[in-house]
Parts: structure tokens; sequence; C-alpha cells
């Protein structure tokens, strides 16, 4: 998104600032959860659509009817700055005419809006076709016949009462303020994407996806020196329902730092009190020595790592030079693939990328092209084994069915190849974190994301984070500051030394990985465990001016 | 249909402050309409039209506050919309901060709207795509780009009578030129609200051009140096440092602004930056036109952010204001920076030793109190030597603050548009380079 488009949106106030999704569509009840169209009138609908196209002269085409759902509330300190309830609904058709891809959209979801939709979409097509050079070629897949997938929550978030929202947010904040905060700002993020989808290959798929993200930031001013630090919640973005609020003690982990870390559950009350503590502590605390040393990287850090550095570079759209003028193209060539010998990482590294994985954003049935979703190695013991890829791009790397990894942000955008969960693989043998940090002779355990800034290629990288501990000879000493760490991808993955494992396995993620022009933002989740990376370079941020 | 008149937006709005029953109502009515088209590997890959219009509503009892929003305009819906704001303001808690809706205002207008890029046709788009993709196969170079054109309108009106209207046109442009032997990468950005400026051949030529000369980049040791920053290279910093730039939270004391170890206090009024340096606001500059109101209704005029070095303004909301006994201070969406007269041709040849940076890539902040950002070169990096561009070079990742950088000044050169504001070529001493990048 760029500033313009930002700016258009903030004619809604202080928390629509805040807000990437589309906002043409229609308001939603507040307390109200709608149930959505009947499935009779949609498979009919898309039909129509289907038939359209048909008549048209595709040879395939696909159509998706989308009702997006989208609640934010937003306070900070004792005060709540906004409550915004969105809907959006409408019609999007894909069509292959003369092997060149044409879309349209509409939210007219009428008989005849979706016949004139379809009818522009194979003209568009149609149009495109005399600079085609390289006809579609699709992946074949499987008839679904009518199918349905709905996300496994137990709460809808949807149905909770804003008053309970509101409550749980200014309780946070409330806490926070009396454990040392100056300010806090704390916030709700709820998706529901209810989707249906149907194809000539002959699928009809309904699915129903929940998305919730709660957050706050943190500052601590101290009041003689004016230093001020800033320190964002530990929860994560999750593909749940309320029950992420539910703070389940089983879901908890104890940090050798002193710090709880959060699985499949969130207690805000208990991380923001904590934030408030650290965040005081911070201002007092060390300033880095730069060098080399061993990091420590907890799950809710290395997220953002794996994301950067793997999920990007893998994405078989960047390695063939589609995104050149935007996100960039990728240093993971078809060549070092073919190659079967290319050495992503060390034999620690498997990176694995999951469709199906439970509460993760990326979790679906089926994707937006109607493959059902899967999950397969992108990394082995090091190796580069496979990218991500969809129907169009699958015989590029000689695979016989499609990854199931496309995705559109709303229903007026054309669906393309996006980011599947892609995680790091927790270690075979048992390792607790505080058995990983006893081996440190010299190091720093990071917890939290912080800055991120990768090259347009994914080999140069620094990130920051939210809380740093110093390691020596095998004990954290305390906090330390103006830490960040730059490295190259290949160097980075191969100084992996030590993965923990599985009973430290935790999700990361990002509700607004962007891509494409004009920019789609997507949703994905980065799972691993705590691991272990020598030789880093850290840099200290600290400046005068 | 998408673009209401100013009189067709004035009537629906009129309608929807008549349906409300709340203390006071608020309605924005924007909408736009355009199309784009993208291409790589030196093939059209997609292309689109998009329409959209929007209305939002907030309704207000007392200060407890609801928004709503919807897309449709009939009668029933604009009830419908206005019924659910209300629905949710008497839902919200209040909000101590809620300053009413504003007394009626006087706007001047800016020239914004060019009815020739509202005009442009598909076949114009396919166009702009082959004049850029035909020289890039001619000199063995691939091409990828985009065009995305719009043109719309924004009206607000309230329920005290205030009404504000303004309609717009913009095209942008980039695209990226790779040589084939993956060796060399060059770019070019251009915006314009008149796509009559637009010149997609000249534009597609400097991008190769530099891709060709950006070809086996050298690698030199990171550090400091002089550089020569084109306006793509330092609108990104010298932007985030305006946007950073509230008074609240300046006096908050979490703020590059912020007056340190003065509680409640700001650095209105200090010189903090090198006496060139002059950046203001002026949304009737017929180069970068831009909005003559902001989101809250206020009146955008030309004004000082920072004179001679010395900070003269800072943004204050209404409620801010209010609690400093000030007047409000809008924000604008665009800023301009004065410069000076030499070319980036003229400032290479006043250059002993130095770089020359096309732009920079994937800036984040890293230290909100320095306004320390980290980020890359991209798209065409070179070592200058005499006066002449002597090799390319590899890229680099720097960390920086735009307050250092302006206040290690060497010399403003001409200004140029970037993504709608007015940017000259700087040439900064002692910029920061942290480390090398393989990135091509």
């Amino acid at each position: 998104m760029n500033r313009r488009d930002f700016t258009r949106l903030a004619g809604l106030g202080a928390g629509a600032m805040f807000l990437p999704f589309q906002m043409n569509g229609k308001d939603v009840p507040l307390d109200t959860y709608t149930p959505g169209m009947d499935q009779l009138l949609k498979k009919e609908l898309a039909d129509i659509a289907l038939n359209a196209a048909k008549d048209m002269g595709a040879t395939y085409s696909d159509v998706r009817i989308g009702r997006y759902l989208n609640q934010f509330v937003i306070t900070r300190e004792n005060k709540v700055q906004n409550i915004v309830n969105t809907e959006s609904f409408g019609v999007g058709i894909r069509v292959i005419v003369d092997g060149t891809w044409g879309f349209a959209s509409s939210n007219d979801v009428s008989r005849e809006g979706i016949a004139k939709a379809a009818k522009q979409a194979a003209a568009i097509a149609k149009a495109n076709s005399k600079y085609q050079d390289e006809p579609v070629q699709l992946a074949p897949v499987k008839s679904q016949g009518e199918v349905a997938w709905k996300a496994p929550i137990t709460k809808n978030a949807f149905e909770v009462p804003v008053k309970d929202k509101v409550d749980i947010l200014l309780n946070a904040n409330a806490k926070a303020m009396d454990a040392g905060a100056n300010y806090i700002s704390s916030m709700m993020f709820l998706v529901n994407e209810q989707k249906y989808f149907a194809s000539t290959d002959g699928s009809y798929i309904d699915q129903d996806i929940h998305r919730i993200w709660p957050n706050f930031n943190i500052t601590c001013v101290d009041e003689k020196t004016g230093k001020f630090k800033n320190r964002q919640a530990l929860s994560s973005p999750m593909g749940m329902g309320f029950e992420y609020m539910d703070g389940n003690k089983a879901d908890k982990t104890l940090s050798p730092s002193g710090m709880t870390l959060y699985g499949n559950s969130y207690d805000i009350e208990e991380d923001a009190i904590f934030a408030a503590k650290q965040a005081r502590d911070s201002l007092t605390a060390k300033s880095v020595d730069p060098g080399k040393y061993t990091l420590v990287l907890d799950p809710s850090h290395l997220w953002l790592t794996i994301h950067e550095s793997v999920g990007h570079p893998l994405e078989l759209d960047r390695v063939l030079g589609y995104e050149a003028n935007f996100a960039g193209t990728s240093f993971a060539t078809l060549d070092k693939w073919e190659s079967k010998t290319f050495e992503y990482g060390s034999d620690k590294v498997n990176l694995i990328a999951d469709k199906t994985q439970k509460n993760s954003l990326g979790a679906v049935g089926y994707d937006d092209e109607g493959v059902p979703c899967k999950k397969w190695d992108l990394v082995k013991d090091g190796v580069l084994v496979n990218y991500q890829a969809i129907r169009d791009q699958a015989h590029i790397i000689g695979e016989e069915e499609s990854h199931g990894c496309c995705y559109a942000d709303s229903w007026s955008s054309v669906q393309f190849q996006r980011m599947a969960n892609v995680s790091l693989a927790p270690g075979k043998d048992p390792l607790s974190v505080q058995e990983m940090i006893k081996d440190v002779e010299r190091g720093i355990y990071i917890i939290g994301d912080g800055s991120f800034s990768i090259d347009q290629q994914r080999y140069n990288f620094q990130f920051g984070g939210q809380a740093f501990f110093e390691i020596k000879e095998g004990e954290i000493k305390g906090q330390l500051r103006d830490v960040a760490y730059q490295s190259n991808t290949q160097e980075f993955w191969n100084s992996c030394s030590a993965v923990c494992d599985e009973s430290d396995y935790r999700l990361g993620g990002s509700f607004f990985d962007g891509k494409g022009q004009p920019s789609q933002s997507s949703a994905v989740s980065h799972g691993s465990s705590t691991a272990r990376f020598d030789n880093v370079n850290v840099i200290n941020t600290e400046r005068k001016i | 249909m998408a673009i209401f008149s100013k009189e067709e937006a004035k009537s629906i709005l009129e309608k929807v402050i008549g349906f409300s029953t709340a203390d006071e109502c608020e309605a924005n009515l924007r909408g736009n309409a355009g199309g784009n088209i993208r291409y790589a590997r030196n093939t059209v890959s997609t292309s689109g039209m998009e329409a959209n219009t929007s209305l939002v509503v907030q309704a207000a009892f007392g200060k407890q506050v609801g928004t709503a929003s919807i897309n449709e305009f009939d009668d029933e819906s604009l009830k419908k919309v206005v019924q659910r704001a209300e629905e949710l303001a008497k839902l919200a808690p209040e909000n101590p901060e809620y300053m009413g809706v504003l007394e009626p205002q006087e706007y001047q207008t800016s020239e914004e709207y060019v009815q020739a890029t509202a005009d442009i046709t598909p076949e114009y788009r396919a166009e702009v795509a082959a004049v850029s993709i035909k020289p890039a196969k001619e000199q063995d170079v691939t091409a990828a780009g985009f065009l995305s054109d719009s043109y719309g309108f924004s009206s607000m009106m309230n329920s005290k009578g205030l009404f504000a209207y303004n309609k717009s046109s913009n095209v942008d442009f980039t695209v990226t030129m790779r040589s084939n032997d993956g060796t060399g990468s060059g770019w070019v950005t251009r915006d314009f609200n008149d796509v009559t400026k637009f010149d997609a051949a000249e534009a597609s030529s400097i991008a190769i051009k530099k891709s060709l000369a950006s070809r086996n980049p050298r690698a030199i040791e990171p550090g400091k140096y002089t550089v020569i920053l084109e306006p793509a290279a330092s609108s990104q910093l010298i932007g985030n440092m305006v946007r950073n730039m509230g008074a609240r939270s300046a006096d908050e004391g979490r703020s590059f602004m912020s007056k340190k170890g003065e509680k409640g206090k700001n650095r209105l009024g200090e010189k903090m930056f090198d006496e060139r340096v002059n950046l203001y606001i002026d949304p009737f500059n017929p180069e970068v036109p831009s909005s003559t109101w902001s989101n809250d209704g206020l009146p955008i005029k030309k004004m000082d952010l920072i004179k001679d070095g010395v900070v003269k303004n800072l943004f204050y909301s209404r409620y801010w204001a209010k609690e400093k006994g000030v007047e409000p201070v809008p924000n604008s969406r665009t800023f301009i920076m004065a410069g000076g007269t030499d070319t980036i041709e003229e400032m290479i040849k006043d250059t002993k030793k130095g770089i020359l940076v096309t732009r920079m890539w994937y800036i984040r902040t890293v230290d909100p109190q320095t306004l320390l950002y980290t980020g890359l070169t991209r798209d065409g990096t070179f070592y200058i030597e005499d006066g002449e561009i002597k090799y390319p070079l590899k890229n680099f990742r720097f960390n920086e603050s735009p307050v250092i950088m302006l206040n290690n000044l060497e010399k403003l050169g001409k200004q140029y548009r970037v993504n709608g504001d007015l940017v000259p070529v700087m040439k900064i001493r002692d910029f920061t380079f942290s480390s090398l990048s393989d990135a091509i």
C-alpha cells in the first residue's frame, strides 16, 4: 500500500489509520454474527459465472463469492479511541481465454452483475492475449465436488460482545500503567473470511476462516535523561477464535529470562504488566558492545527471520522475476535448486511449508484456486529441495500438482502465489532452552520481533527485537539494549548449531505480508523452537542527535 | 457511478446528515476510478480496472462515538449506515478526547485534477508497457514495470454545516530493468497529476542506462562516505521524519522532537538542522498540488515546518491543541524541501570522491528516539571520483538518521517530484553504510 492509498482510509478517523483493509464494503451489525448466504444460491450464482465465461470462449474459469468481516477495537491508556466494523461483499471471476488470464470483480452479486463481470474478465483476457508469449499451463486438480471447511475455532470472536473486548483491553492498559508504563496503546483486530469458490474443474468449496490479533505497545520515559523505550506485546496473530484470549496455563512457557512466553493461548494482562516493568528496566540496561555473538533466538523473534530469509526467497514467482519491480527477485535461483546440493543451512535446518497447520494464519482446507492444502519440504537437512508454487507454475519445477498456496486478499483482488506457513522443524533430540544456553560462552538471547530489513534478493538482513539478554559463560546476566544483528541468509542458516525440541515449538506470524502491484496483504504464520546461531555480527544502534 | 460531482456529493451528504438522530454527525464520501498494467519478463502479466466509492459515517451522542461504512447510495442504504453508526456510538464508552464536529470552514482550491489523466484508456496503458519493453529487449535487458492511474473525489459534511469537496487525478509509474547477465539493475519512478507530462520512453531509457552501467559492480569497504542522494533515495527518509513531527508524541517525551530532560516540552523553535534546510507544506504548488483540507476538516495552508534549519511548526490535532492552548496544525499528505540549481549530472561533476545512490529500499525504523533508520541501496549505486562516475558499486546497507543527514549537508541541487513530494538532489558527507549486500 502506498502512502496515498493509506491516507485514503483516513476519513474513518484515528482507528482506521491502522487498517490496511479495504473499506468499500457494506457495514455489519455490531454484535450480530450474520450467517452467510444460502449455499444453494451461491452455487446457482457461481454456475452463472462459469457458464457466462464458457460462452465467451473461456477454457477455464473460477469464481469466488466472498464476504469479509473485520472488527477493530482500539484504545490508549483509559480511553477507547475507536470501534470499527467493516463488511465487504462481492464476487471475483478469473478466466483463461486464448491461453491468457483475465480477471474482473463486482460488488453487484446479482445474476446480471455476475454474468457481466464474467464477460468483462473474458474480454480482458482476450485483449491481453495479444501480448502473451507464454500460454498458461495449469497443473491438474481433481474435482472436489461440493465440500466445506471451517476453521476449528471454539469461540467465534464476532459473537463476543464489544464490551468484553473493551474491558479486556482497558484492564490490561490499567495494569500496565500501574506497573510503571507512561503510555500504552492496545488493539484487537478480528477477521472472518467467508469464501465460496467454484471452478470449471467441478469444485464447489465453502470455507469459513477466522483470525485474531490482540496487541499493545508500551512506552516508558526516563524523565531525567529524556530516554524512552517501547515494548510491544508478545502475542501473535493467530488463525483462532476468541479462545486465544483465555490465557491457559498449559500454553505458557517460562523462559530462562524470567519472561512468560505464549503458545496457543495468550494472557494479555500478564504480558502487559511484565512489559511495563521490562521497558522501564531497559532504560538503564547495558548498551551492547558490537561484535560477534552466539544468538539464542526465541520463536517469538525467529518467525520474522524465517519469513524474510526463507519464506520470501522460496516463492517461485519471485525466483522467476514476476516481482522484480516491487519486492524483488531471489538469490535462490533455479540452478541452485536443480543442483540438489545447495546448502541453504546446516544439517540441523529443516524448513517446511504447511497450509494445514492447526491455529496457523495460513491454514485452510483449499486454496483460492480450489487445490486441497498440504505440507511439503522446502529445505531438508540443510539442502534446498523445493519452492512454493501454484497451478500455473507447478510445471516449471516439474511438479505434477500445485502446492495449494494461491490467495487473494479480497473478492476484488486477483488470486496469485502467496507464502504458505513456512516453519523451522524442531530438533529431533531432546533439548531445552536452558540446556542450549548452558553451552553459550558469549551470547545474546533475543525475544520478540523488532525492526526488520532485507535486500531485494534476500541476502543481507538486519533484525532487532523486543527484549535482549546477555549470556556469559552459560548464564543469563541481564538485559541489553541497542541490539541489532546483521547477516547473510545462507551464512546465517549455516551457522545454526542447535534447535530445541518439540516441547518449545510455538507460532509467530504476520497479518500484513505485502506483495504484488497493486499490493495485496496476506496473513501467514511461522513456527519454530528456540534455535542457536553461532558467530553472528551484532551492531550497536545508539546514536546522538 | 464511482465519481460524484460536487453537487451530487453534496446532495447525498445532505441526505445522510438529515437521517441522523445523533447529537452530531459527520460523513465522508470518497470515490476513485482508474486502471493499471503490470509487466515482467518483458511481457504483460496483468492489467485491470477498478472503481470504488464509499461512505463513512461517524455519529456522536455526547462523547460516545461510532463509525460505520457502506458502498450503496439508495435512501434505504443511507439510512441503514447512519443507524449502524448510531448503534455503535451508543455501545461505545465515552471518549474524553472527542472534540465535536468543526464549524464550517473556508477552503482555497488546488488544481489537483487533470482531465487527460481521467481519460487514460487501456490502449494507452498497453502502449506504455510496449515502449518500455521494446528498447529493453533490444538492449539485452529485462523489463518489469507497473503503471497505475486514478482519478477521484473526496467530500465531507457535518451536522454544523461544514462542507468540503475536491477532485484529484494521479498517474504513478515505476520500472525495473535487469541486465540479462544478472549483474546489473536500473530503476526509475515518475508520478504526475497530469499524464501529459509523463514520457514512458524517456523514463524507461534512464532505467536501461542505469542497468547497463551497473553491471559487474565492485565491492568497497562499508563505512562513512560522501553521497549524492537522488531524490528517490532520500524522499522516504525525509518523509518519515515529517510524519514524526507530531506535537503530542514530542510533548509526551517519546519522539525525536521531545526536549530531553524537560517534561512536557518539545523542540519547537530550536535549530536542529543545517541552516540551508527548508522544509514546508504547500498544497498550491503547481508541481505537487495536494488537498487543501485535512481529514478532520481543517484547512491546509502553506506553512513552514523547518526554516533555515529551525523547527517552525509541529502538527497539533484539535484535541492536543486545546490541551496546550494553541491553534491546531493539520498534517499534510505531501511536503516540499527547498533546493538549489544543480542537476544530478552537475552535482556529480562537482564531487571529488563520493557515491551516487539511485534509491533506498526496505527502510525501517531502528530507534524512534534518534529516528535511526536502516535500509539498502538498490538499482544503481556508483563510485564517483574527480567529477566522474568511475564504476558501479555493490549495494550497501545503511544505518542513518535523517536528522544527522540534514546536519551533514554539503550541497542542495535541483528539486524533482517523487511520490507527490518535491525533493532536491542532496550531497551529504559522512553517510553511514554498515555492511555490503550481494543483491543485484
